[in-house]
């Protein structure tokens, strides 16, 4: 290696370049991983969770070493109108498939693993530009310097400057983005522990759907820590646009709640935070790979918006894109042609698989907001409030008002509409 | 405590602040901009239109660099970059 010359520069130390990083130093390649923060994880924020595939395939000893909150053993999925909240609640106390972590533990970690195995890790380093000669991407210019490799991995997260110097990806769309805000709330373990109804270290992951967010494509979250809760949202772009909506306002009342505002009573706010998610799904990933460079995670918009999937989807591209960089230093060809082998492979993913299959529930989500986000969440409410209610009006009025009610506000041309829509959903996920 | 307004929020985040700004909004663009988005968009409410002056202030200082003004900015037209190293913010509960 020549002083300013390595094989890989992966830039970005979030979970899809370390993922890369670590590979690549377990096969004994030179590779340099740049971080822009002050340590890895330092400038990150998700949910979130992590999940055992294929978590376990790049850190073996994870589930005993690593820094993890609780394992999630509980998922809920509340549908909330304005003072109401329906919930399901499924409990699996075997379950090991994910767990929650804290970034900025969880990143450093992972790094440090790298760089055991002998990756040089280099933070607080800010890549401005990619160096491209003929063509070719050769290597990456810093504030103050330039480095030069055979291969570029580019995993510098959902704003992907770099990727969209080169061509890969254009303009992000307002539609295909959304804005992430999260509070982390202090709490003592056993009251954490007792109010989201978990045993010792086991944790509950909540999804939102409905109010604050009526009608606005956005989903909001809690995520149980081991002595914290996480509450936040994800609301797309051209939503708080078009309804002049600061997501900071929509968080504070999907805090005031009544059916969220117990569970984290008397919690002080630790950290406030905000990332972009890319919400785009299948129809906006980018062509993975130039002469030269590859594109992971979030730089790739990988994100599995129905079952809120990213860590993982962004770790297995970072492996993927580095087992290909290794057959291509072995080959010595840093041609795009040798690099596609990386898209291919990924091509043959089950998370590849799962975007495809739900390449339009976003958009048909998005399109028909009123009615999936706004009316139904609504009406399921009204239906337990009726069904729950008790007093001198006979039940089969209280049915029959709910019915009447129904069709008033949502006539039969929207009903047939949103079956038509539902339909389209269902056989899209299925064909 | 409790914290509602971004201000008194982001008094929980660590942040070294540079002394030039790494946002730079177009000032005609701004000012013929119809919606002026990026001042609901921003989850650390960085952006505001000061009528006096006819110019988008921008508190970088306050900004989460997660880059909402950029994909929201209706011209395009915002000039945004990260921070120099060593300066913005540090998460440590991302």
């Amino acid at each position: 290696m020549t002083a300013n010359k390595t094989d890989v520069i992966i830039v970005g130390a979030g979970v899809a370049g370390v993922a890369a990083g670590i590979t690549l130093a377990r096969a004994g390649k030179q590779v340099v991983i740049v971080e822009r923060g002050s340590y890895a994880g330092a400038k990150n924020m998700f949910g979130g969770a992590i999940y055992d595939y294929p978590t376990k395939d790049i850190y073996p000893e994870f589930k005993e070493k690593a820094p993890i909150e609780r394992v999630n053993k509980t998922h809920r999925y509340m549908i909330t109108d304005d003072e109401t909240a329906v919930t399901v609640s499924y409990n699996n106390e075997k379950s090991q498939t994910s767990y929650t972590v804290i970034r900025a533990k969880w990143d450093k970690w992972c790094v440090e693993r790298a760089v055991e195995l002998g990756a040089y890790y280099s933070p607080m380093t800010v890549v401005r530009e990619l160096i491209v000669n003929d063509g070719k991407v050769v290597g990456i210019k810093t504030d103050e310097e330039e480095f030069f490799a055979d291969i570029v991995i580019l995993a510098d997260g959902v704003n992907s400057t770099l990727a969209k110097q080169i061509g890969l990806r254009e303009n992000l769309k307002d539609s295909e983005i959304a804005v992430g805000v999260k509070e982390v709330i202090s709490l003592p373990k056993e009251i954490i522990e007792e109010r989201f109804n978990l045993t010792d270290g086991s944790g509950c992951v909540t999804e939102i759907v409905g109010a604050p967010m009526k009608g606005i494509t956005g989903l909001g979250f809690i995520y149980t820590n081991k002595n914290s809760v996480s509450i936040g949202l994800g609301v797309n772009i051209d939503e708080l646009k078009k309804h002049k909506l600061t997501p900071n306002d929509l968080l504070n009342q999907l805090k005031e709640h009544p059916s969220i505002a117990p569970l984290i009573k008397g919690g002080e706010l630790l950290e406030y935070s905000a990332h972009l998610i890319p919400e785009g799904g299948f129809n906006s990933i980018p062509k993975l790979y130039g002469d030269g460079v590859m594109v992971v995670g979030d730089a790739a918009m990988l994100v599995d918006n129905v079952h809120w999937e990213g860590t993982n989807i962004a770790m297995m591209s970072g492996m993927l894109a580095a087992q290909t960089a290794i057959e291509a230093l072995e080959k010595n060809d840093f041609s795009a042609k040798m690099l596609s082998l990386y898209e291919k492979k990924f091509k043959e993913t089950s998370f590849y698989k799962d975007m495809k299959t739900y390449k339009d529930v976003v958009k048909i989500v998005h399109d028909n907001s009123y009615s999936f986000l706004s009316f139904y969440p609504q009406k399921i409410n009204e239906f337990f409030e009726m069904f729950t209610e008790s007093g001198y009006i006979p039940k089969k009025s209280l049915y029959k008002r709910f019915i009447k009610n129904f069709v008033k506000k949502r006539n039969i041309k929207g009903l047939i509409k949103d079956v038509i829509n539902f339909a389209k959903l269902f056989i899209g996920v299925l064909k | 405590m409790e914290y509602k307004n971004t201000d008194e929020k982001l008094q929980t985040v660590k942040s070294s602040p540079d002394v030039v700004s790494h946002l730079v909004p177009n000032k005609e663009d701004c000012r013929t901009c119809e919606n002026k988005s990026c001042q609901y968009v921003c989850p650390a409410g960085v952006y505001e239109w000061t009528d006096w002056d006819d110019r988008m202030l921008v508190k970088f200082e306050n900004c989460l660099e997660c880059g909402a003004c950029r994909v929201a900015c209706d011209k395009q037209s915002l000039v945004w970059k990260y921070p120099k190293a060593g300066y913005g913010i540090t998460y440590k509960q991302g």
